[in-house]
């Protein structure tokens, strides 16, 4: 049988460049970056390139890339790194209803350290709206974050536009942009984000690394101390080899967007011609429009998540439900609750498609043939 | 080439980076994920937990993995903290530990927490008096390192954790970073709580690390998110990184076993050569050190300079830790230690693996005899 993995919103393939550029970091080139001897000042110029060559893809200077150990890694030193650095000024942070359990979790420890936090609401294509945060800004709003594009339906925020309202507010403005980038063109001046969020593994890159963009002059407390790396924002030995891999993950993104973005446009297309095509009973979740091109979240009305997923395992077809980050529970989505309310159907019968590196047309059709049975089997039942 | 700077980090174990390959390229899957790929990455992970577990003598269930000793420190030290605040705000610890317990002890204090750093004596040993002295009514933990990685000298952290027992509501946190598979140490009979490692510090992968917590042990989260690790440690499992660890710590504990005599030896006879050599102060103590850490002074001459002239003769040693060696500034060990400014400027550190051995003591010496003769030239003529 051949497995057809559409999952990569979770976790993707590493690319085998990626394998390839890294082993020389974990055979010849393997010191210490903070050593001053030879090994060490390879790892050093190594990071710092790799720093460097990642800083332009967003537009950003060398010096605000902080490496870390992942993508909610980098939201936690966002969020409460900005929080604890600035609570003289304020201590009212924005957020959404439908943000990664990285940032939502950690909104809620801030919660309790005295914090208080505003979850805008989202409509049914899950949008916010910027009526809603104009309304929710304050004078002690200090801190705004709103993720690019959503990790479970794909549905992009009007990232820019907030950009523009905050230009005249002094609240810094986060956004994760761990299912984005790679996927959208991304300028942190031109959208005056200055916080930004990356994780490596959703680019076929290494799992353990990531980082965040603080821009110049915002105020951040570290989230780890230590040694001096990251200019005394993040200690730790560097991820040398995960770096290098990162960075190499992030060329080959740059490189590959467009025919990338057209190749998953055309996956989904063709997914839904032919859930219409065999008269099936669905609804697409999210702004179709104004979505990742990489993933398709869809209703199948009449089933359930639970043996729909298990059907398609045993087709072998790997999908999911939501965020894969609530680690193996099947807990209904607090993504499609936000958007349609917790007795919606579509909670109980949603799952999410999401494409990537090695997927075909081929696979595609295959795939969405074999959800169309398991629908049509499931829903006689 | 002879490489001597392991406590700043070691060369992954071939079979250590095959694993990696292997699971990066092959089972990529997500923990998380329900689906098979994803439970092909579960099962990975549970495997390696379990025999890390089994190597250290503990439960698989008291493994937390983390992106490495930094962040099993700071997760200890801030967690434990954070967690027992309202029982009492005391933290003990001692004044040569590794700046990721320092530092995280200092953020401490700014949050109204109060820290005693106990003093050591000239080998550089905390005395368990002392820790029992420093005890009091609103004590909450105390962290202590198993083996110093500037100069290698070894706590009495079985005879510390004794006393402790007597102390049933404070925590033990040992750094184990410099220790495991170096120095044994049986977590049960010391009565520790929390325990941290490093991957790369025993031949695996920069950016993984573990955080031992002894089941019971209540403490807060560093990172929040998807609940993973037990709900202690949010964060996709950086499983390649992981089964590398396992791979990697399995066969440190061999070869390290193995080649513990001959380290040993290999640092008793380093000693005894350096100080032999005039101009050189010996700041390990022979005995009560670890095998692997050589650290002296070249009395008050650059040890930057040294640093690079021992590597023209394509020998690495290091200045002090690696984690602070680009800021100048006097060895805060050698410092508690009671050396004077000149000694604590100027400490050179050698850290063996098990691939060195007594044929490399006369290059290695003799280098280090060129590169003082060099140096005190340069200094005679300024």
């Amino acid at each position: 049988m051949e497995r057809i993995y559409l999952d990569h919103a979770a976790t993707s393939p590493v690319h085998p460049e990626v394998v390839h550029a890294m082993i020389p970091y974990m055979t010849e080139v393997f010191g210490n970056p903070s050593s001053i001897h030879f090994f060490g000042r390879q790892s050093r110029r190594a990071v710092d390139e790799a720093r460097e060559a990642i800083a332009k893809t967003i537009g950003a200077k060398t010096n605000e890339i902080i490496f870390t150990s992942g993508g909610t890694e980098a939201d936690n030193l966002a969020l409460i790194g900005v929080a604890m650095a600035n609570r003289q000024k304020g201590r009212h942070i924005i957020t959404t209803s439908v943000e990664h359990h990285a940032v939502l979790h950690t909104c809620h420890y801030l919660e309790k350290q005295g914090f208080e936090v505003t979850y805008l609401p989202v409509n049914e294509q899950g949008k916010i709206s910027l009526t809603d945060l104009q309304k929710a800004l304050r004078p002690d709003t200090i801190l705004v974050s709103v993720m690019f594009g959503n990790n479970e339906t794909g549905v992009l925020q009007p990232i820019e536009e907030i950009g523009m309202m905050l230009k005249e507010h002094p609240a810094y403005f986060h956004t994760d942009a761990v299912q984005a980038y790679g996927l959208i063109p991304i300028d942190v001046n031109k959208l005056h984000i200055d916080l930004l969020s990356v994780s490596a593994h959703k680019i076929n890159g290494p799992k353990g690394v990531g980082f965040l963009y603080v821009r110049e002059n915002v105020k951040l407390i570290p989230h780890l101390y230590g040694g001096e790396q990251e200019r005394k924002r993040r200690a730790g030995t560097e991820n040398v080899a995960g770096i290098i891999g990162l960075q190499k993950a992030v060329e080959i993104a740059q490189q590959t967007m467009r025919e990338k973005v057209q190749l998953y446009r055309s996956f989904k297309e063709r997914m839904l011609a032919i859930f219409e095509q065999e008269g099936i009973h669905y609804a697409v979740n999210g702004d179709m429009d104004d979505s990742l091109p990489h993933v398709l979240n869809v209703a199948f009305f009449g089933t359930n998540v639970e043996a729909m997923l298990v059907n398609l395992d045993l087709a072998g077809i790997a999908a999911s439900s939501g965020s894969a980050c609530t680690a193996g529970s099947v807990d209904p989505s607090h993504v499609l609750v936000a958007m349609f309310g917790k007795d919606s159907e579509r909670i109980r019968s949603s799952i999410r498609f999401s494409f990537g590196l090695g997927n075909t047309a081929q696979q595609i059709e295959m795939a969405a043939y074999e959800t169309v049975k398991i629908v049509k089997r499931l829903v006689r039942k | 080439m002879i490489y001597l700077d392991n406590s700043a980090t070691t060369k992954v174990f071939p079979e250590a980076l095959e694993s990696f390959t292997a699971v990066a390229t092959n089972y990529f899957g997500n923990p998380s994920s329900l689906h098979e790929l994803g439970m092909q990455a579960e099962r990975l992970l549970i495997q390696a937990r379990e025999q890390i577990a089994r190597l250290l003598h503990v439960k698989a269930t008291e493994i937390i993995f983390t992106s490495g000793g930094t962040e099993s420190n700071n997760m200890a030290i801030k967690g434990i903290a954070w967690q027992h605040r309202h029982r009492g705000r005391h933290i003990i610890t001692t004044s040569i530990e590794h700046p990721s317990v320092a530092e995280a002890c200092k953020q401490l204090e700014q949050l109204g927490f109060e820290v005693t750093y106990l003093p050591v004596d000239e080998r550089g040993i905390v005395s368990v008096e002392d820790v029992e002295k420093a005890i009091r009514e609103d004590t909450i933990l105390v962290s202590i390192m198993h083996v110093n990685n500037e100069i290698g000298s070894i706590q009495p952290i079985e005879q510390i954790g004794a006393t402790l027992k007597k102390y049933p509501k404070i925590f033990f946190h040992v750094d184990h970073v410099q220790g495991v598979t170096k120095v044994p140490l049986d977590f049960k009979k010391a009565n520790i709580d929390l325990c941290t490692m490093s991957a790369h510090k025993f031949h695996g992968l920069k950016g993984a690390g573990i955080l031992y917590v002894r089941e019971g042990v209540k403490l807060s989260p560093l990172l929040a998110g998807g609940a993973q690790e037990m709900q202690l440690r949010s964060g996709t499992e950086n499983v390649a990184g992981i089964v590398a660890m396992a791979k990697a710590l399995r066969l440190a504990f061999e070869k390290y076993e193995k080649a513990r005599q001959e380290l040993n030896e290999m640092k008793r006879l380093l000693i005894a050569e350096l100080s032999k050599i005039e101009g050189i102060q010996v700041n390990t103590p022979v005995d009560h050190s670890a095998p692997h850490i050589v650290n002296f002074s070249i009395n008050g001459l650059k040890s930057e300079v040294f640093v690079h002239e021992l590597e023209k003769q394509q020998i690495y040693v290091s200045t002090t830790s690696a984690c602070s060696s680009r800021k100048k500034a006097p060895s805060k060990t050698l410092l508690a230690m009671g050396a004077d400014q000149k000694r604590a400027e100027s400490s050179i550190r050698i850290s063996l693996s098990y691939e060195n051995h007594r044929g490399q003591l006369s290059l290695i010496i003799e280098a280090i005899k060129h590169a003082l003769k060099k140096l005190q030239e340069v200094a005679r003529e300024m």
